[in-house]
C-alpha cells in the first residue's frame, strides 16, 4: 500500500493523517507535507499514524525533521499511535523521548493546551 | 532447506520490493504473521543500508540477499560491495552502538538533562537517501528487533554481510496462539 496523507485543521493544530507505509519510498512526500505546512505557518502539528502499516527509519528521519523544523518556529509536533509494532520501533530507537506518543488526536489536542 | 536468493541494483526503490520478497518467503517458511513485521523492517533496513553503501562505493554492483529457512530457522544475509565499517557504529563493547548512544539522546549519564533534539541532524542535507539520522541507525534498528545479528566481512573481502536469524521452531507455537485468538474473534 502506497502512502495517503491528509490535513485538517482543528484550532490551531493541524492534524496529518497518515496512512500506508512510510519507507524510502514514500518517505519524501511525508516530508514535502511537513515542509509545505510550516511553510504556510503551521507550526503546531499532530501526526496521526493510526493507519501506518509500515514505518523505517527513513521515516523516523523525515518525523525528526518536522519536529526540527517546527520547533524553529517554537511550534510542536505530536504522535498519535497505539500500534505496538510501530511503537517498538521509536523505543528502540530512543525517539519516546522526542516526541510526545498520544493514544487519540483529542489526547493530543488537549496535551498541547 | 529451502533458499531464495535475490540480487538487485542498489536503487532505494527496490528495498520495498526486496522487503516483501523476505515476508512472502519467511510466511512460506512458516515463520507466522506476528513476526513477519519484524522480518520486514530489519530486512528493509539491511537493503537499505547496502544500497547506500553501493551507492557511495561501488553504484555498479548488486545488493545481494539470499534467504534460507532450514532446521526451524529463517536467515536472511545481505551484502553489498562496501569497505569495511561502512554505516557500521561500534559500540564501546565491541558490539553495535545502540539507537539511542547513536542518536546521542543520552542515557542519564554522560548528558546533561536537555533537549536531546538538539543532537539530531536535521534533513535538509540530501545526504542517505534524504535520512535525518546518522548511517548506522539501520543497523542500530536491525539489533533491537532481532536477537541474532552477525556483521562480517564477504568472504572475498570485498564488502559487509548482514546476517540476521530467526529461530523459527519458538515462533510456530506464539504463532498458533495467535491464530487461536484469532479465529475466536469473530470481528476478524
Amino acid at each position: 500500500m502506497d502512502l495517503s496523507l491528509t490535513t485538517r485543521q482543528e484550532g490551531d493544530h493541524t492534524v496529518v493523517v497518515v496512512g500506508g507505509e512510510i519507507d524510502v519510498y514514500t518517505a519524501p512526500k511525508l516530508r514535502e507535507q511537513l515542509i509545505d505546512l510550516v511553510s504556510a505557518g503551521s507550526y503546531h502539528l499532530v501526526v496521526d499514524m493510526e493507519g501506518v502499516e509500515f514505518l523505517d527509519s527513513t521515516g523516523l528521519g523525515v518525523l525528526v525533521g518536522g519536529l526540527k523544523r517546527v520547533r524553529a518556529h517554537d511550534g510542536s509536533l505530536r504522535l498519535v499511535c497505539t500500534q505496538e509494532r510501530i511503537l517498538k520501533i521509536f523505543r528502540i530507537t530512543g525517539l519516546t523521548k522526542v516526541f510526545p506518543i498520544h493514544a487519540s488526536v483529542e489526547e493530543a489536542l488537549s496535551a498541547s493546551d | 532447506m529451502s533458499t531464495v536468493e535475490l540480487r538487485f541494483a542498489a536503487l532505494p526503490g527496490h528495498v520495498r520490493t526486496a522487503r516483501r520478497i523476505a515476508m512472502a518467503v519467511a510466511r512460506r517458511a512458516g515463520v507466522p504473521t506476528g513476526v513477519l513485521d519484524e522480518i520486514g523492517i530489519a530486512v528493509g533496513e539491511a537493503c537499505l543500508r547496502a544500497v547506500n553503501v553501493n551507492r557511495r562505493r561501488a553504484p555498479e554492483n548488486l545488493v545481494e540477499v539470499q534467504m534460507t529457512g532450514v532446521d526451524g530457522t529463517f536467515t536472511v544475509a545481505v551484502a553489498d560491495s562496501g569497505e569495511p565499517g561502512d554505516d557500521v557504529a561500534p559500540g564501546p563493547d565491541g558490539g553495535l552502538l545502540g539507537a539511542p548512544a547513536l542518536l546521542d539522546l543520552g542515557t542519564g549519564d554522560a548528558r546533561p538533562a536537555g533537549d536531546p533534539l538538539t543532537a539530531l541532524p536535521g534533513d535538509q542535507e540530501p545526504g542517505a537517501a534524504g535520512s535525518a539520522l546518522p548511517p548506522g541507525i539501520g543497523l542500530a534498528l536491525i539489533e533491537g528487533l532481532v536477537d541474532d545479528v552477525q556483521i562480517r566481512r564477504r568472504p572475498d573481502g570485498v564488502g559487509t554481510v548482514v546476517t540476521m536469524t530467526w529461530d523459527t521452531a519458538t515462533f510456530v507455537g506464539s504463532g498458533l496462539e495467535g491464530d487461536m485468538a484469532t479465529a475466536g474473534n469473530p470481528a476478524h
